[in-house]
């Protein structure tokens, strides 16, 4: 328990996968507009991780050194067509929201950079919780900067349908930078800086 | 040909591929220190992504829909980049190999950058004809190249700034972007 505890603890802050190691970015900016669609790509990334994770971590002593990145891709990407299929399938709204940021999991750094950095070297269980602490790491930063955006910039929080609150002010006129692509950036670049200010995070 | 002008300036600018649709960050805050280094990846995406688009096209309809197994084109568009990856790198270092030096390690990991299987998925969303595909890519990559070589010339500067210890590094880099990000969408009245 305590290999599995602390693999899992270091993916939330220590090396959190977008804050730190600045992995996966591009869907954090792209899909945090909302709550829905940030836990819609959470649940991505969670199902593709731990299932790449297992299985690299299964093949590690059976996979030839030197065609290992073009297997890991394949795995990942076959992964990444059953969950393509299946949101198709059953959630059609939050599948058109995420948009091609769901096929393009398949190139998300931190993906593939765990699979070749951990689980090719490392036991299923350790392995296991390394995926879960990365995507709760995950989950953590795209629920921060998502909360950030939503509120701010449409004037009011609520998750799949469920109404937290409306903010006075904002509720009618909402601070629309916030929402468009250089929000984004504005709320992770100040973010990082504040997680740096209070010594969440160490400076450069 | 109108179309084709309207498609090239809509990815080059307007939907610009790191700023607007957030595709290709890592080369973006990773490699953005220099400005030759910047226009090196640059143009070595913009080639990867217009054979990448022309060959996923083909692909599409000549593979995918005729054996109506259309489900499968994360695996091929994403293997097909990998291999051409791998043959251009192989055909530069043959015939150019000052090129080859200068595009070092940017090259192979092009593979992983997503703005090339970005721009096959835009591509296939948008139903664009083989012309119209090869035109969206070259947009794409000359939009790409330009925004890097924008933001490493300010990160130049930016190197003798006296910067807030806290905003050091990638923080400013996002604030930049975001000013860079209010100032392209202004191109959004163009067409």
């Amino acid at each position: 328990m305590g290999y599995f505890g602390k693999e899992f603890a270091k993916g939330l802050i220590v090396s959190n996968p977008v804050f730190v190691l600045a992995l996966g970015l591009c869907p954090t900016l792209a899909v945090t507009t909302t709550l829905d669609n940030a836990l819609g790509m959470t649940f991505v990334v969670l199902i593709v991780l731990l299932g790449a994770n297992i299985i690299v971590a299964a093949i590690r002593n059976f996979v030839p050194t030197i065609t290992r990145i073009p297997i890991f891709i394949v795995i990942i990407a076959s992964l990444v067509t059953i969950v393509d299929l299946q949101f198709q399938a059953y959630v059609p709204d939050l599948h058109a929201s995420l948009g091609i940021f769901l096929p393009l999991v398949v190139v998300n750094c931190i993906i593939l950079a765990r699979a070749e950095a951990f689980a090719s070297k490392n036991p299923i269980l350790h392995s296991t919780a390394d995926a879960l602490g990365m995507t709760v790491g995950f989950m953590i930063a795209l629920l921060i900067i998502s909360a950030v955006r939503q509120t701010l910039g449409t004037g009011s929080l609520s998750v799949f349908g469920f109404h937290f609150f409306t903010l006075p002010v904002l509720g009618e006129q909402p601070i629309a930078l916030l929402i468009l692509p250089p929000g984004a950036f504005l709320v992770i670049g100040l973010v990082m800086a504040i997680f740096r200010r209070t010594g969440v995070m160490k400076s450069e | 040909m109108n179309e084709l002008i309207v498609i090239f300036i809509g990815m080059a600018l307007i939907n610009n591929f790191i700023i607007v649709r957030f595709l290709g960050l890592c080369p973006f805050f990773g490699v953005s220190k220099h400005i030759g280094s910047a226009l090196s990846m640059g143009v070595a995406v913009t080639i990867v992504m217009t054979i990448s688009a022309l060959a996923a096209w083909l692909i599409e309809a000549y593979i995918l829909i005729p054996f109506d197994i259309e489900y499968m084109y994360i695996v091929m568009f994403i293997l097909v980049i990998a291999t051409l990856v791998q043959i251009i790198e192989l055909f530069i270092k043959k015939t150019n190999a000052q090129l080859y030096f200068a595009f070092g390690i940017y090259l192979p990991l092009i593979t992983t950058n997503c703005a090339v299987l970005g721009i096959t998925l835009i591509n296939r969303v948008e139903g664009f004809s083989l012309s119209g595909s090869v035109v969206a890519a070259l947009g794409a990559g000359a939009g790409f190249t330009l925004i890097l070589a924008m933001m490493s010339g300010i990160r130049e500067k930016l190197e003798t700034a006296n910067t807030p210890k806290s905003m050091r590094g990638l923080p400013v880099a996002f604030l930049i972007a975001t000013l860079l990000g209010l100032a392209f969408s202004g191109f959004g009245g163009m067409l």
